[in-house]
């Protein structure tokens, strides 16, 4: 077949496609966005009827997936690093159950938090769960390995993780295709209770999985992605994870490295292999992208045999991604003399686009709060955390999806008042729908702000499933029909929205504000696709 | 394409001023001429209004890393001056800096322009070209990305055709009025 230019997302997304995926689910977020997104405009899939539509989080997203490797078809869910967490109870309960047809997850890391607020490792839920990882270091091992994947979910009956990061999810190459496989048929679980995880059935399970993940390590679908290659160097030996092998190969250009080097790009780790390069090298450099994982792994809690070098002796940084110039320093490349950069040059972080409703939001909640001598309101994660920034300086927390309407709960219960949460419309839907039933069954003295611009704006405007909702989902959860206001946030109307929010933050109860304006980025997206629609007709 | 080429090439600029279309063409060009390719890109939060980059890597022979070590890249385009630094540490001390002059003003630190085109001067193989008045003269004010891309097309080892014909392929959708002022800003861009 003819070669593709793929981005790693896309090409995880491909293989789905052509290893007979019947259903796709997945949560916006950066940097694994694209392989829904993919997926939803892909006109194979179309044909195929795979679902592909976006789901409310990253756990209803996996619990969807699961539901339909019950069936006994192929399903994948995908999300940002810490999206697993918040799907990390389906994700850890499925390894148990086990699947039907071939289930994978995949997380999109992001160390160096290009666009996250952690930087956390996904290859530690492989370990968490007892389930096989697959750390592809190229776009053609992504799209191979989803073969692999599903066909080893299937022969173990368990989910499998695929763990990327940022840079090879958004960087491009060729990558070919195979032969598209057949979708699996209908065929419901021989045993009716496999998924039934009552403490005498899931104990069972359990020392299953157990012996399970023993064994896997040996199944060729993983061992053949761990390549051991030696060399005449033998001084130090190397190992590398995922992308860092790239970065390694990059520093030797002419013929590659003399030393023993350990491509690992499949968990669990072989112990054998790791043996072979250990026993004949002084010392074993360690490169992963992300935590540690496994230079902690050959140290073990002595730390008192081999000499080992990485993350954790300061050969290479403990944070941050790797690069090839990070990579080469670590094998003593030297490196020569760089332009620098001038001083002349400023930061320019990314800012509200001209004329963005959240913008407009911000400058009333500014001006309403100034009586209340208030230090700001708690926020969430969306393009409305810019209001971090200057000149708005205005919100004080930003930690996980929906934590400003909890926070702002529990504040307003430790003597805070105003206790003001501003939330944006994707985000409330995500997991602030919940919090403001607590606020509502406790009547906390809270205002949620939802600024509404309709779509899921930060990874690019993807549907919001709470457009045209929401009114309704916040009086069907009990909030006061005189306390949820709808507001639009235009220059215009800036008087009456700041004095419409000055009554709420006065209501002793809970109250909502909707400030609803479409993200200018999608209308200007939509006009565009309307006129070119008219002028077809 | 039989002999051994290798540009690594960074693009440089804001958010939304079309640094990924020109790294979508050189891609299309360099795919037509059988070339491997690596091309990493910024999504997401740093888009909006923020410093975007892109590493573009073309080769005879297949890359392994998708991103350019520091002091190797040949060549930095840049939409916008003050952006043509902030990746100096990648170019190579033989590589060419092709920048537009119009600065991209949405900071309110933003330094006078003299300072940074001194700054850029002192690049011992740079260009520094007008492409929004170039674009204007050559119809599209929108087009100053295609402008650079003429102008920095010297340095890139594909036929200057190759690069048309992956213009043509890319804005095929819009229609040829749209097609043919972002050729013609290619081709004044290559003869600023």
């Amino acid at each position: 077949m003819q070669k593709q230019l793929l981005l790693g997302d896309e090409a995880i997304a491909q293989g789905a496609i052509d290893a007979g995926l019947s259903g796709m689910y997945a949560y916006p977020g950066t940097p694994s966005t694209e392989i829904m997104e993919y997926i939803q405009s892909s006109g194979e899939a179309k044909e195929r009827s795979i679902h592909r539509q976006w789901s409310a989080n990253e756990k209803t997203a996996l619990e969807a997936a699961l539901g339909m490797s019950y069936t006994g078809k192929r399903a994948m869910a995908a999300m940002k690093h810490v999206g697993l967490n918040v799907a990390a109870d389906p994700f850890i309960n499925s390894s148990v159950t086990g699947i039907n047809g071939g289930l994978i997850v995949v997380s999109a890391d992001d160390p160096s938090m290009h666009s996250s607020q952690n930087e956390q490792d996904s290859r530690f839920y492989g370990k968490f769960a007892l389930v096989p990882v697959y750390e592809p270091s190229s776009q053609q091992e992504a799209y191979d390995m989803v073969f692999d994947a599903f066909d080893l979910s299937e022969k173990y009956r368990i989910p499998v993780l695929f763990r990327i990061t940022t840079r090879l999810a958004h960087s491009r190459a060729a990558v070919r295709r195979r032969l598209p496989e057949p979708q699996k048929p209908f065929r419901l679980p021989s045993d009716p209770r496999q998924f039934v995880l009552l403490p005498a059935i899931a104990r069972k399970k359990y020392k299953a999985l157990l012996s399970v993940y023993e064994s896997l390590k040996y199944d060729h679908r993983l061992s053949k992605h761990n390549v051991f290659k030696d060399g005449k160097n033998r001084k130090t030996g190397v190992i590398t994870c995922g992308i860092a092998y790239n970065y390694l190969v990059e520093n030797f250009p002419e013929g590659g490295p003399d030393f023993p080097v350990l491509k690992l790009t499949a968990y669990p780790f072989p112990k054998d292999l790791i043996s072979d390069l250990t026993g004949r090298c002084e010392e074993v450099l360690v490169l992963e992208e992300g935590y540690p994982i496994i230079e902690e792994g050959l140290r073990g809690i002595l730390d008192n045999s081999l000499k080992i070098i990485g993350r954790l002796d300061g050969a290479l940084p403990r944070d941050g991604e790797l690069n090839p110039s990070i990579v080469g320093k670590a094998v003593g490349i030297r490196s020569e003399p760089l332009y620098k950069i001038p001083e002349v040059v400023r930061s320019r972080p990314p800012s509200f686009c001209n004329g963005c409703g959240h913008s407009d939001t911000f400058l009333a909640v500014m001006e309403a709060l100034k009586p209340y001598k208030s230090n700001g309101v708690f926020s969430d994660i969306g393009c409305y955390t810019l209001a971090a920034l200057p000149p708005y300086n205005i919100i004080n927390s930003c930690v996980d999806m929906g934590a400003s309407v909890t926070m702002a709960i529990g504040a307003a219960d430790g003597g805070l008042h105003p206790s003001v949460a501003v939330i944006g419309d994707s985000t409330f839907t995500h997991s602030g729908m919940t919090g403001l039933l607590d606020a509502v069954i406790k009547n906390s003295h809270v205002t949620i702000i939802i600024s509404d611009n309709s779509t899921t704006g930060m990874t690019g405007g993807q549907k919001s499933h709470a457009t045209g909702r929401l009114e309704k989902i916040c009086e069907g959860l009990g909030v006061e029909r005189e306390h949820i206001r709808t507001i639009i946030p235009l220059r215009k109307n800036h008087e009456e929205n700041v004095r419409i929010m000055k009554e709420e933050f006065d209501y002793r109860g809970v109250s909502v504000v909707i400030s609803s304006r479409e993200c200018i980025q999608t209308a200007s997206r939509r006009r565009k696709s309307e006129s070119s629609e008219r002028k077809i007709q | 394409m039989n002999r051994s080429m290798r540009n690594d090439i960074i693009l440089s600029g804001v958010g939304g001023q079309g640094i990924l279309s020109i790294a979508t063409i050189i891609s299309l060009a360099a795919v037509e001429n059988n070339l491997y390719l690596k091309q990493s890109e910024v999504h997401g939060m740093s888009q909006r209004g923020g410093d975007v980059q892109s590493h573009l890597r073309l080769s005879s022979k297949p890359v392994s890393s998708d991103l350019i070590p520091y002091g190797k890249a040949d060549l930095i385009i840049s939409v916008e001056p003050m952006e043509s630094l902030r990746y100096l540490p990648w170019l190579s001390k033989a590589g060419w800096l092709v920048t537009n002059s119009t600065p991209f003003i949405n900071i309110n630190d933003y330094p006078p322009v003299e300072e940074i085109l001194k700054e850029i001067r002192k690049i011992r193989n740079h260009k520094i070209i007008d492409a929004d008045e170039i674009a204007k003269t050559a119809g599209s004010s929108r087009s100053g990305n295609m402008v650079i891309l003429g102008a920095a097309s010297h340095h890139i080892d594909i036929p200057f055709k190759s690069l048309e014909t992956a213009v043509e392929k890319f804005f095929a959708k819009k229609g040829t009025d749209i097609t043919d002022v972002n050729i013609k800003a290619l081709r004044a861009g290559r003869e600023a």
